[in-house]
């Protein structure tokens, strides 16, 4: 055996070994138990100020733009914003009208009330590098009362899901996402199924719908609100594609999210907007049983 | 700073300062998490991967397998991945440094850079291999690319990360 004469530790291919396996065994732990949480949650809040500096080239950048932007752009996009107003001012004076006359028919029927929705508005900190998860970060957390499981809209339709919250921010699964589901119905005809996402590059899709479902190109998905995680009647998808091939059990049906799924940098975080009854039991399988009220529905085998 | 040369292997570089090798991992994390078009997203390399790379290969009593696996971790939480995903392929990716640091640097930088591409390529198929056990699908082939521009990169991030180290003498001295 050579003479010590610097000291240097244990060898690389040991330290390998052993960091190798610590590894192995932190994403067993962290996949199977999700012991790791408050790890997470504690470096989390150190990269938080750093998160936020980040942002600060993009907002000079975006800040100058703007400084430097022609008074007359900024006047045809106050004049546009002043006429969608004006555009949507008949349907939210009817809104109330509306929203009173349902409490009182409710209260007619004896039906629970509807939460009046509240929600926060938030900015998108940054994507997720992740090639494999479509995932965004915004800048409020649990301090401003986003809770995990919250539905995430933009101006034109549903952006994904409160899956994970820090205290200063927090993270959204995209309904692109592969493990990511929500519960729609066709405008048209108030068809059920559920949109799964489909991971990076592709588009989510409407899994295990029979070749004869009345769906067609074109038709607008909205949310059915059955899982209590998004309220009912918010914009989803369209459909842009149907393949019907008789050979196969289910219909193709691709669909293109209507959100500005990754673009939009203002979001709402929404309230969960009514609690549901609890799930009765199902004694039946066990594996059914497992996970009640899972708002993230698992990819079938 | 006419010169954008490395040094040559005969030269005598200066130790590197702790807090310069800190700012830089630093600056590596940063350039991974800030936030780019998605158009670009698919192209960005691994900031932090080249960084730990070239701190092996240059100093392997700082910069270490543990080091690396530390690092990866908090690259875990700021990418929102399961835990030990990167702090394993940073591991591996010190351990592949150490391995050949003795003769890389005795490479001009393009050749250089073919190594690094490798190095980097075999970090992105072990954070792809933890994706398969949990599931994911065989991505597209620009899953390989941000090795391939990180390898680029390396003629540049290594002239950047040397600049503070090298005596000043010896850059008067390539001029002759």
């Amino acid at each position: 055996m050579p003479a010590d004469f610097f000291h240097r530790g244990p060898t690389p291919l040991t330290r390998l070994a052993i960091f190798g396996l610590l590894s192995l065994a932190l994403l067993f732990a962290d996949t199977r138990y999700r012991y790791l949480e408050n790890v997470r949650q504690a470096v989390a809040i150190a990269l938080y100020p750093a998160a936020r500096a980040l942002e600060m080239p993009g907002l000079a950048f975006a800040w100058v733009a703007d400084y430097f932007g022609s008074k007359r752009r900024l006047a045809d996009e106050n004049a546009a914003l002043r006429q969608e107003l004006v555009a949507r001012a008949p349907a939210t004076m009817g809104y109330a009208r509306v929203e009173e006359e349902n409490a009182r028919l409710r209260a007619l029927l004896d039906v629970r009330t509807r939460d009046a929705a509240t929600a926060i508005a938030v900015q998108v900190l940054y994507a997720g590098r992740d090639p494999f998860a479509q995932k965004v970060f915004i800048d409020k957390g649990t301090s401003a009362g986003v809770h995990a499981g919250a539905g995430v809209i933009d101006e034109s339709g549903v952006v994904g899901q409160v899956t994970r919250v820090y205290p200063y921010m927090s993270e959204v699964t995209l309904i692109t996402d592969r493990d990511q589901a929500v519960p729609v119905q066709v405008e048209r005809n108030g068809a059920r199924s559920v949109l799964f996402g489909n991971g990076t590059g592709r588009s989510p899709e409407l899994r295990f719908t029979s070749p004869t479902a009345d769906l067609r190109v074109g038709d607008r998905l909205l949310t059915s609100g059955l899982d209590g995680a998004y309220p009912p009647g918010l914009a989803v998808a369209e459909i842009i594609d149907v393949v019907r091939d008789t050979g196969q059990m289910f219909a193709r049906i691709v669909c293109k999210p209507l959100a500005g799924i990754d673009h939009s940098r203002f979001l709402l975080v929404l309230a969960p907007s009514a609690q549901l009854p609890a799930r009765p039991e199902e004694p039946a399988e066990p594996d059914a049983a497992k996970k009640p009220g899972r708002a993230k529905l698992r990819r079938a085998p | 700073m006419g010169t954008f040369v490395p040094a040559s292997p005969e030269e005598i570089l200066r130790p590197a300062k702790f807090w310069f090798v800190l700012l830089s991992i630093a600056a590596g994390l940063a350039l991974n998490l800030v936030p780019l078009p998605q158009a670009l997203m698919t192209y960005r390399p691994d900031f932090l991967a080249l960084v730990l790379l070239y701190w092996c290969i240059q100093e392997p009593r700082f910069v270490g397998v543990g080091t690396a696996w530390l690092v990866g971790l908090v690259m875990d939480v700021g990418d929102a991945t399961v835990f030990g995903q990167h702090a394993l392929a940073y591991a591996v990716l010190a351990y592949g440094a150490e391995y050949f640091r003795r003769r890389v640097l005795r490479f001009p930088l393009w050749q250089q850079a073919v190594q690094v591409a490798l190095l980097l390529a075999l970090c992105s198929l072990i954070v792809l291999l933890v994706r398969f056990v949990g599931g994911a699908t065989l991505p597209k082939w620009t899953y390989l690319a941000p090795a391939l521009v990180g390898a680029c990169l390396w003629p540049l991030v290594s002239v950047l990360l040397q600049s503070p180290q090298r005596p000043s003498r010896s850059r008067r001295r390539d001029g002759f």
